[in-house]
């Protein structure tokens, strides 16, 4: 690093690609950290542990394309972890009394309802997407605790298709694959191909050159922050199958990791750059990191600090990096 | 002149209402009166200190996402320290915690500045940050308070000379409250710094090329919201006894008293007495809906919808005065 620091060429060059193409740079963090762990502990890699990784990465990228999306418009999803959480709990409480698929569609349809909420915050009333989604997450977990006392008596099941995705493997990998590679694919897809992929970088890039071509800036917000709720509520609903409990903090302490993935995988929080290939990346980067610091033995605080120390230095290196160029 | 008289009218609004609130608290419970009135005082501090620390941000034209992060670890800090510590070492432990605040918003601030970040994504990651440094201080809620720390802030005013009946009435919480806000805002409010922070709350660049150091202005603007997210911290401490690790309901709660007070998000505008009314108000409108009887999850939903739609109201009222 000494060495580059000097040369601004080799730095510059450097920089261009990290931002052209942070997954390189991104992939040889992964192999690197996964070398480090091999030093730590050699026992520890091995087909089960490969598996197992993915299987406890997979929620994490998924919440993490809620904030990938929102990022792209210079938003954010605070409340991802929220609804997940709901989508998880209303759906394993509901599901002994009107049966499976009634259950999945009454709660997702809570996630599409918290969704247009915050697509009208932030679309009509123009608030800052950050505060909004704070603030649904907060009225959002209130009902939560009020609806928890009307299902205590009735039990709960969490469907089997849920338990299989979740835990279940087929030839060395987990299930939860099948759920997401499509998804993945459709999420690249509709980023790069799609007219509603391309508005949200032009929104993110300049929202006021897109609203002057003609863009309905509003009509892209309230459609972005619906799906970003989608999401988060397919995610609940994989993560209920995988832990098997309905807790009421469920999914909550994703919601920060969602963030870091999103950074990490080099989607720039001011919109206008990145894309979710980075983001699965940063997500299995954050689901190895955490191994590494759980076998070092690191309290929670200190995981805490270390992620919020990562946005930082992510975002303010994206910075430097694109001020140079 | 005449936005002197529009300023002044949001706070007269804000006076009304209060008193209404209070009008219609006496209706409910008839026997509210000064212990009510206490309580309503203590439980307001933490946010009144966390909402005045927001203020100034939102006044030099940034947010404090991590005052409520903060307050955690002034809390922790305060009651570590002050567990089995005699009297004149929790005056020591005071100032210790005030330093610590301090210091924490500076470095905030500091970072800010230095790294070129917007503040909503250096302060989200400084949320993260505290909430960390606060759960590796004390794991769990625990601690201690010094006995006189705790009599600072609860029951009514004594004065030596004055019979007691004539100050028994004003809450201790609210005589603390003022006698902070005093200490700290009031002489920077008068001097050229507090001049500085309307400055680059207003217009930065013009700031800059009247010379005003905006750097080192907007790093004071974080050190002081700091402060008074220690005074926060320590409120809580005092009030509960023990250190309280996991952030409150602060952080929202600050934002929409700011926004309710007439401080225009996005900086220049707007005092610190509208958004110490607000407070009142938000923490009136909760009691009153638990007087009522409305269950606590309930209410809790009211008051987020009433904050949300608030700040909701100010964005709107921002956008609109930009485009004038």
């Amino acid at each position: 690093m000494s060495m580059t620091a000097e040369e601004p060429t080799t730095m510059g060059r450097i920089g261009r690609l990290m931002v052209d193409n942070p997954l390189i740079p991104l992939v040889i963090l992964l192999f690197a950290l996964i070398g480090v762990l091999a030093i730590l502990n050699p026992a520890i890699l091995s087909a089960f542990w490969v598996s197992n990784t993915l299987k406890i990465a997979i929620p994490l990228a998924m919440l993490a394309a809620c904030q990938t999306l929102t990022m792209l418009t210079g938003g954010i999803d605070l409340s991802a972890g929220t609804v997940a959480t709901i989508t998880a709990f209303v759906s394993a409480t509901l599901a002994p009394i009107i049966g499976v698929p009634a259950a999945i569609a009454i709660a997702l349809s809570c996630a599409v309802l918290v969704g247009l909420l915050n697509g009208f915050g932030v679309a009509i009333a123009r608030v800052h997407p950050l505060i909004m989604t704070l603030g649904t997450a907060l009225i959002v977990n209130g009902c939560l605790l009020v609806y928890q006392r009307f299902v205590i008596a009735t039990g709960v099941q969490i469907p089997e298709v849920l338990v299989w995705l979740g835990t279940g493997r087929s030839f060395g990998l987990p299930n939860s694959l099948f759920v997401f590679v499509p998804f993945a694919v459709l999420i690249i897809w509709a980023q790069r191909r799609t007219g509603f992929g391309r508005l949200l970088y032009a929104i993110g890039s300049n929202e006021a050159a897109a609203r002057l071509s003609g863009v309905r800036v509003w009509q892209v917000h309230f459609l972005l922050y619906a799906l970003s709720s989608v999401i988060a509520g397919l995610t609940g609903l994989l993560y209920l199958g995988q832990i098997k409990t309905a807790s009421l903090s469920l999914a909550i302490p994703l919601d920060l990791p969602s963030v870091a993935a999103a950074v990490i995988g080099g989607t720039s929080i001011f919109g206008g750059r990145g894309g979710y290939g980075g983001t699965i990346i940063g997500a299995l980067i954050l689901t190895v990191l955490t191994t590494m610091l759980t076998l070092m033995q690191i309290p929670e605080g200190g995981r805490r600090i270390m992620f919020g120390l990562i946005i930082l230095l992510v975002t303010a290196l994206y910075i430097r990096l694109t001020d140079r160029n | 002149m005449t936005r002197l008289i529009a300023g002044n009218g949001w706070t007269l609004g804000l006076v009304g209402l209060l008193a209404l609130l209070l009008v219609a608290t006496k209706v409910i419970q008839p026997d509210f009166g000064v212990s009510g009135l206490d309580s309503v005082a203590r439980s307001a501090l933490p946010f009144a200190l966390a909402t005045v620390g927001m203020a100034i941000v939102v006044i030099a034209g940034g947010i404090d996402l991590s005052v409520a992060a903060m307050m955690a670890v002034a809390s922790v800090t305060g009651a570590v320290l002050m567990e089995g510590a005699s009297d004149g070492q929790a005056v020591l432990v005071v100032v210790v915690v005030l330093v610590v605040g301090l210091a924490m918003g500076a470095i905030n601030g500091a970072l800010i500045v230095l790294t070129r970040v917007p503040d909503i994504v250096v302060t989200l990651a400084m949320l993260f940050v505290w909430q960390g440094v606060a759960l590796l201080i004390l794991n769990a809620p625990g601690g201690g308070a010094a006995p006189w720390l705790r009599a600072l802030i609860v029951g009514g005013l004594t004065l030596p000379g004055v019979p007691p009946a004539l100050t028994q009435w004003l809450p201790k919480g609210v005589v603390f409250l003022a006698i902070c806000v005093a200490l700290v805002w009031v002489p920077i409010r008068r001097s050229k710094l507090g001049l500085m922070f309307y400055a680059i709350g207003s217009d930065p660049l013009a700031a800059f090329r009247s010379g005003v150091p905006v750097g080192r202005t907007r790093i004071a603007a974080y050190a002081v919201c700091g402060l008074f997210a220690a005074l926060g911290g320590l409120s809580v401490t005092m009030s509960t006894g023990i250190g309280e690790p996991i952030p409150g309901p602060y952080l929202l709660a600050s934002v929409a008293a700011v926004v309710l007070g007439g401080v225009v998000l996005g900086g220049g505008r707007g005092g610190i007495i509208g958004p110490i009314l607000a407070v009142f108000v938000l923490r009136l409108v909760r009691l009153d809906l638990t007087l009522l009887s409305v269950d606590p999850n309930v209410a809790a939903i009211i008051e987020g919808s009433i904050m949300v739609a608030v700040v909701m109201f100010g964005a709107v009222l921002a956008t609109r005065g930009r485009r004038t």
